[in-house]
């Protein structure tokens, strides 16, 4: 048998038992090589419970920095009996399957395959600690100092995570150093070290990673910093997977950057509401106020948010709603992703609605548009949604550094002051669009002490805000909305557009998550000669470069994760596609993250069976980055 | 508006502390029926902001949907005012009031918006302690969809079809106080004499307070059957007076001191009351959850000023936000800045 060799290149999974503390064992594996500086990209797949439920950790390393997941497993961790069977037939040929070896092997799970390495760990463990909980945390860590034998890990950088991880907790770092140790030293006397698959710290820049001036982590918190820096001062939300840990990590740096330092009071609020109508009731209400405030949650939330959507959006107040998607419907796959809220957040509530979307695909986007999301949905007076995932949200991606520019102000959008109430020659109208933007002006509750008050309704209403039931008038205000959401084309992020190297008929549409496979699945088709230019979209309403695009391509795979084809259904609507047969769509909708080679798969499939000769290859392309 | 009130202002019509007549807390004219309880409660609302010296642009009105939350739109019209959807109101004054506390928050409500589609909304802004004054304009019937039956209906009482309702009813002051509200009073809307004190006393409390307003519905369930009609609650008001005194103010009308009982609010202001019963202690919840049950096994209708906690912890003092409302603070306050975010970065590499 051929034992599988790469080095710097391949996909690790760990199996392990919910609740046992091997994520953080795992995520200190993926880190470890982040900082060796070769690219990685770790997954936790983990179930919708808290402890004894199988749960997988996925890592994927790649000198040239994709970060989507490529599909195949090389190398399997087997920490959980429960899940044995299915990942012993998951690990590729010539892959290795490194299993705690304290029992013997059930014969039924050899294959011949591929490599075996059986590391005693529950015999280490009671060898070494007598407390039960001592024996099952440390596991984890025993394997980690294995693997950093077979693979190559340097030593020293695990030295230094364990000493990062436990700061102020110092008693812990010795034990947790010890543990590493056993591992290590095991692996090392009992296999020849490392194996042919492993790493070498990292020389080159990786092709689609800038530089090593990379960060890892997780876009909610990401998301959660976006609103800081934005100065959202009123957060409400209800606890909902994958979206919780935006408003904790909002909760963290508020405490540490929030406090008033002469009072000790905070220049925030956050409220756990009833539910998620009540949260976004207060976002709606602060906002109303004057104050920045935003909510996180997931499909199920915003479904129940979704009347409020429709008053905000009727009645124009500012609202900021970060959905952080899960596998749908219904309750449906609460831990794992999808891309399936696309229609129901660009739609939501009952009428003539529309909402601005805007589609993060990295965290420091997960940053950058969060902040931008408070000046637009002020500026705009309407809801914007930031649409997220549970794969962006809760894993850790590498990603350029967050930045800001110290010279950005808050655009607070057209609200009047009391002075420029004083200075008005005509009568103010709340739903008056004074600028031919369909952006009417509006006032803080309590400004003036005579002018200014109107009345905010869910009815419809005239200009001045008093309530009508007059056709003429509803259609009017009904136009100026739309008018309104032109007007929000030109501001919202524009997409990421980029060539081919070969002229090309193709196109491919992607957002969010989708884009680092789909990106990688370009070039494993490129290489087979068959060329497609990508536009990632980034923001609904379509921006008129989304329109052209499709325009000017013959046939555009619309790659995204869910079951309906929400966003090419979003494009058959909202632009002027002439055939919906040019708009093919390329699904994955099992939970999981779409893989490259599924995605190249799919678009290879279309080609060479569906009746399309490729264009065949005539110039080597440029490095693409993403 | 399809009604405009005439401007006419009577030259010699009398102005509070800050120079404004009765009409500058005026709002539109009220497209609800004629003879509606609820426009006697706009009234009070008036009446009793008028007299506190408030000015209307420091008052923000929020109601939810039906009859009782088109009201907001008859009384201060130089104050702010947001027309939520159905049983949300308290979610949307919860925030409102996050973003200012500087402001007055008066929320307008029905039994239909509070006592059904928001009764989760209502038990949760009461547990919160809101600063707020939260009015229900209870008629037992949802008048704007044509009087069907409301869950503040009481048992045994017929609808205008005559059908009797069977189920058991949600009492909202007893509920409000079981889930920690720290004023909550009771009035009938054809009692001013009690409601505009009580109403004066709710504003002036710091924190949740409730007043359940009992506000006949004259076209669905006002006939002589109803236990929210007029005739009924005038029979069965077994009403404690209520005086408000304002802050600051010399207290001078005399009492049989046996059966009032003073309360001296945060402010300094005094709301006193005249008791059926002395042994009703009403700065306790358990007296008053007692004596409002009494009232109701007798047939009766026990109203006044039920239950008030004098100090108490309202949501900013739990949270610990800032004296400035946060609607007011802007980068300087808020932003951290780009040596933050770098030192952030640095810790994730």
């Amino acid at each position: 048998m051929q034992a599988k060799q790469s080095i710097n290149d391949f996909v690790i999974k760990f199996a392990n038992v919910n609740g046992t503390g091997s994520a953080s064992a795992n995520s200190m594996f993926a880190k470890a090589i982040f900082r060796m500086g070769i690219p990685v990209s770790p997954r936790n797949i983990f179930p919708s419970n808290i402890q004894g439920m199988p749960t997988w950790y996925e890592v994927r390393v790649s000198q040239d920095g994709y970060l989507g997941r490529r599909g195949g497993i090389d190398i399997m961790v087997c920490v959980n009996p429960q899940s044995i069977k299915r990942d012993v037939a998951e690990v590729e040929s010539g892959g290795y399957f490194i299993y705690d070896s304290t029992k013997p092997l059930d014969l039924r799970l050899v294959r011949k395959d591929i490599n075996y390495i059986g590391i005693p760990l529950t015999d280490i463990c009671l060898r070494e600690y007598t407390d039960a909980r001592q024996r099952l945390l440390f596991k984890n860590v025993i394997y980690v100092g294995a693997l950093s034998a077979l693979l190559n890990i340097e030593f020293n950088v695990l030295k230094d995570l364990v000493g990062d991880q436990f700061k102020g907790k110092e008693k812990l770092i010795t034990p947790n150093i010890y543990a590493l140790e056993l591992g290590h030293q095991y692996a090392s006397t009992h296999f020849d070290c490392p194996i042919g698959i492993h790493l070498e710290r990292g020389h080159k820049t990786a092709k689609h990673i800038e530089d090593f001036d990379n960060i890892l982590m997780d876009g909610n918190t990401a998301a959660a910093l976006g609103a800081v820096y934005a100065g959202a001062t009123v957060a409400a939300w209800y606890p909902i997977t994958p979206s919780t840990s935006v408003v904790d990590a909002f909760d963290k740096y508020c405490r540490r950057l929030r406090i008033d330092p002469g009072t000790g009071k905070k220049n925030y609020a956050i409220v756990q509401a009833e539910d998620e109508l009540s949260a976004m009731g207060m976002v709606i209400g602060a906002n109303w106020n004057g104050a920045r405030a935003f909510t996180a949650t997931s499909g199920p939330g915003v479904s129940l948010m979704s009347e409020f959507l429709g008053l905000a959006y009727f009645a124009e107040v500012p609202v900021v709603l970060i959905d952080v998607q899960r596998a749908g419907p219904s309750t449906g796959m609460p831990t794992r992703t999808q891309q399936s809220d696309v229609l129901m957040a660009a739609y939501a509530s009952h009428g003539d609605t529309k909402h601005v979307l805007l589609f993060p695909a990295t965290p420091a986007e997960c940053f950058s548009m969060t902040l931008e999301s408070f000046d637009l949905a002020e500026r705009l007076q309407t809801p914007i949604i930031i649409m997220s995932d549970l794969d962006l949200g809760m894993n850790e991606w590498m990603s350029p550094p967050l930045e800001f520019d110290d010279n950005f102000r808050y655009d607070r959008g057209k609200v009047l002051s009391a002075d420029d109430l004083d200075q008005m020659e005509t009568r103010f109208g709340r739903y008056s669009d004074v600028d031919g933007d369909g952006i009417p002006y509006r006032t803080y509750p309590g400004v003036h002490p005579e002018k200014g008050a109107y009345f905010t309704r869910g009815t419809s209403k005239d200009e001045y805000a008093a309530y009508t039931e007059d056709g003429a008038e509803y259609v009017r205000n009904m136009d100026r909305l739309l008018k309104k959401f032109e007007t929000a084309k030109a501001i919202v992020p524009e997409p990421k557009i980029k060539q081919s190297a070969m002229e090309t008929r193709y196109g491919a549409v992607f957002f969010g998550t989708t884009a680092s496979p789909a990106y990688e699945a370009i070039e494993i088709l490129e290489k087979e000669g068959i060329d497609l230019d990508t536009l990632r979209i980034r923001s609904f309403p379509f921006n008129f470069e989304v329109e052209q695009f499709i325009l000017d391509h013959d046939r555009i795979f619309i790659i995204e994760q869910n079951r309906d084809g929400q966003m090419r259904r979003l494009l058959l609507n909202e632009t002027s596609v002439p055939a919906k047969e040019k708009l093919i769509p390329i699904l994955e909708y099992d939970g999981l993250p779409v893989t490259a080679r599924k995605i190249a798969g799919m678009i290879r499939n279309y080609i060479t069976h569906g009746n399309v000769t490729p264009l065949t290859r005539r110039a080597a392309p440029e490095e693409v980055t993403t | 508006m399809t009604f405009v009130k005439p401007a006419f202002r009577h030259p010699d019509a009398p102005v509070n502390e800050l120079g404004r007549t009765r009409q500058d807390y005026e709002g539109g004219l009220s497209t609800l029926c004629a003879g509606c309880g609820h426009d006697s409660i706009s009234a009070a609302i008036i009446d009793a902001c008028f007299e506190l010296n408030i000015e209307p642009h420091k008052v923000a009105k929020l109601s939810g949907i039906g009859c009782s939350s088109k009201t907001p739109a008859y009384f201060l019209s130089g104050s702010h005012s947001f027309n939520s959807v159905h049983g949300r109101m308290p979610s949307v004054a919860t925030g409102a009031n996050l973003a200012n506390r500087d402001l007055i928050y008066v929320g307008i409500s029905g039994d239909g918006d509070t006592a059904s589609i928001g009764l989760g909304q209502f038990a949760h802004v009461v547990r919160r302690n809101l600063n707020m004054t939260y009015i229900v304009e209870n008629n037992g019937c949802y008048g704007l969809t044509k009087g069907q039956d409301s869950a503040t209906m009481d048992t045994g009482s017929p609808n205008k079809k005559g059908d009797i309702n069977l189920y058991s009813p949600i009492d909202l002051a007893r509920l409000a106080i079981e889930v920690g509200a720290t004023f909550v009073g009771r009035s009938f809307s054809g009692d001013k004499q009690q409601l505009i004190p009580l109403i004066k006393a709710a504003i002036s409390h710091r924190g949740f307070a409730l007043l359940d307003v009992i506000s006949p519905c004259v076209t669905f369930n006002n006939h002589s059957e109803s236990t929210k009609s007029y005739e009924h609650v005038r029979n069965a008001n077994t009403d404690m007076p209520v005086d408000f005194v304002p802050m600051r103010q010399e207290i001078t009308a005399t009492y049989d001191s046996g059966a009032t009982c003073e309360v001296c609010m945060h402010d300094g202001s005094v709301v006193r009351l005249y008791k059926q019963d002395n042994d009703y202690d009403i700065e306790d919840r358990q007296s008053a959850l007692e004596a409002t049950s009494h009232y109701t096994k007798e047939g009766k209708i026990l109203t006044g000023l039920l239950y008030i906690q004098r100090d108490s912890e309202e949501l900013h003092d739990v949270l610990g936000t800032a004296r400035r409302p946060l609607n007011s603070m802007d980068e300087k306050q808020l932003c951290p800045g780009s040596r933050f975010l770098d030192s952030i970065n640095a810790g994730l590499r």
